[in-house]
């Protein structure tokens, strides 16, 4: 137990207790001024905005995905089962340079959108198109192994009683996988606003329009401007162990609901 | 008659509509970027693939990558061990908040994690003057590289465990103890076989993702060609200066290591699926056997 807390204190908690410290040596009013100037901002609102888009989009993808996984046999199942874990695995630089090479406008599939007036790469939709990446794997990872041990014999009585399909769906299956998509949702809304590695390839990075609050951090870093790298830092480290919290609390909950 | 329909059958059009829609969804996302990585490698023709991935400064990535996980890797495998056996082991107040802190690093973005190193080692950080004193560099060095990539991989291994170790009890350990064995005996004959699939994935994933690694890493190397760009970095810099081809040739290499990584990880589903199967067998023949035997699946008779 010694061993843990040691090794926990000196490679995490100390090098982060130095964020709030730097922090405490700006000033209050430094502070504000830098992380609430027009540009922090805007790159707030693109991260939470893109990042909740992409967990939206993966919630809804990941539940059909899961349904399909679990629920249906088909050519290829095993592979399509094995790859939905291809975004933990491959590093975020090669699958921002991937995502590029597909949606820029001279890419494999950009150039076709161009024509139909959609900028994909190096605009926000290319923010969110590598944050719907990034947070593939976590809804269907999330909802798959509730809807396995799911008991069809309640589906089965609903339909008896003459409900519909969907009737079943909407009313016995969904709500018992309430808890697990939205412990999803959370867990692929907190990747997407931390990530930094494929969203930099294909977003062009300008300020105040495609610019993510993780680059603004590097961007200041790299001027040495660490007073404001660090206000910024600890502005979404605050939201980061906020929405630690909520997952944890999740988990808790939705593991009661599992075992009752 | 659609009442009649047995449950948990959808109708065909449903079905075909659904896979339809889950199979673009995922061409778009990911299987194509998987085939664009390939493709584009080799744009240039074979010859210059291997030119590319055989380059001196790529080389030096790779040594400098290895050398990194070859740092990150055994420390967090130790540490995850020695936390999973404290927070499943042991009552104490304040556990919860012991695995929370341990699953940090995955909440906090890798920019920042890198930064945290910045603010205590770099030119201008706490440490600073000291280290510039007696002349050693972290920041834009190799230490500095190690302990971001050791920071961000950091909770891997303990993940795995808890859940493993948590769902096996003690039983057997104690068990252990009463007949005489001493605590690393134990360690080694029970818990260390016991744990042993949920300690080699975690271990795959703790290694896929030391050696991948890009925001943390970026931060804290200083981008030197040949001397401090990992893989990652060097696919960066190579992209960034319109190599394209030679950039997707030295990232063919993280993606197939990437799919080695998903390949072990179906293995030890599939491991742990007969385990499982061969442990309720014979609890059918002996009529009864624990969530450890069962979990553990037949390795504890070995250690026994």
């Amino acid at each position: 137990m010694g061993i843990t807390v040691v090794y926990l204190s000196l490679i995490v908690l100390i090098p982060l207790a130095t964020i709030f410290l730097k922090t405490s040596t700006i000033g209050w009013a430094r502070f504000w001024e830098i992380a609430l100037s027009p540009r922090s901002i805007a790159a707030y609102e693109l991260s939470f905005g893109a990042s909740f888009a992409a967990a939206l989009i993966n919630a809804v993808m990941g539940v059909i995905l899961a349904w399909v996984l679990s629920r249906y046999r088909f050519f290829g199942r095993g592979l399509v089962d094995a790859l939905i874990d291809l975004p933990f695995a491959l590093p975020t630089a090669v699958a921002g340079i991937a995502l590029t090479g597909i949606y820029a406008s001279k890419g494999w599939l950009g150039r076709y959108l161009v024509q139909i007036g959609v900028q994909a790469a190096f605009s926000r939709l290319g923010v969110i198109i590598a944050l719907v990446f990034v947070g593939l794997p976590f809804v269907v990872r999330t909802v798959q192994p509730v809807l396995e041990d799911i008991d069809l014999d309640q589906e089965e009585a609903a339909a008896t009683l003459g409900a519909t399909r969907f009737q079943t769906f909407q009313r016995v299956t969904l709500p018992a996988l309430w808890p697990a998509v939205i412990t999803g949702f959370t867990l692929a809304f907190a990747r997407a606003l931390g990530e930094y590695g494929s969203v930099v390839f294909i977003s062009g990075n300008m300020p105040m329009k495609t610019e993510i609050t993780p680059l603004l951090i590097m961007t200041k870093l790299e001027q040495y401007d660490y007073a404001g790298a660090t206000a910024i830092a600890v502005v979404m480290l605050t939201i980061s162990f906020a929405l630690l919290l909520v997952v944890n609390r999740l988990q808790a909950w939705s593991g009661k609901r599992v075992s009752r | 008659m659609s009442g009649s329909r047995r449950a948990g059958k959808d109708s065909p059009v449903v079905r075909v509509i659904l896979i339809a829609l889950s199979l673009i969804f995922l061409s778009l996302f990911l299987f194509l970027p998987l085939i664009a990585v390939f493709v584009e490698a080799l744009r240039d023709g074979i010859g210059a693939y291997f030119k590319a991935i055989t380059a001196p400064d790529t080389l030096s990535a790779i040594r400098l990558t290895l050398l990194t996980t070859c740092i990150a890797v055994p420390l967090n495998v130790v540490f995850g061990v020695a936390a999973a056996w404290t927070v499943t082991r042991f009552d104490f107040r304040g556990k919860n908040l012991l695995i929370t802190l341990i699953d940090l690093p995955v909440a906090v973005s890798p920019v920042i994690a890198g930064m945290i190193y910045v603010l205590l080692f770099g030119a201008r950080g706490v440490f600073g003057p000291m280290l510039q004193a007696h002349d050693i560099k972290v920041i834009f060095a190799v230490p500095g590289i190690a302990l971001a990539t050791t920071f961000v991989t950091f909770p891997f291994v303990a993940r795995e465990l808890i859940p493993f170790m948590q769902a096996q009890g003690s039983d057997e350990e104690e068990a252990a103890l009463v007949l005489g064995a001493s605590g690393w005996q134990t360690f080694f004959r029970i818990t260390l076989p016991n744990i042993k699939w949920g300690l080699i994935y975690g271990t795959v994933l703790c290694t896929a993702r030391a050696m991948g690694e890009f925001g943390a890493v970026s931060v804290v190397s200083g981008h030197i060609r040949g001397e401090t760009n990992t893989i990652p970095l060097h696919v960066e810099v190579l992209y960034n200066e319109y190599h394209f081809a030679a950039a997707f040739s030295v990232a063919s290499i993280l993606v197939a290591l990437s799919l080695v990584t998903l390949t072990m990880k179906k293995l030890i589903e599939w491991r742990g699926l007969v385990a499982r199967k061969t442990a309720s067998d014979r609890e059918d023949e002996r009529g009864g056997a624990g969530i450890a035997e069962i979990v553990a699946g037949g390795d504890y008779k070995k250690a026994a």
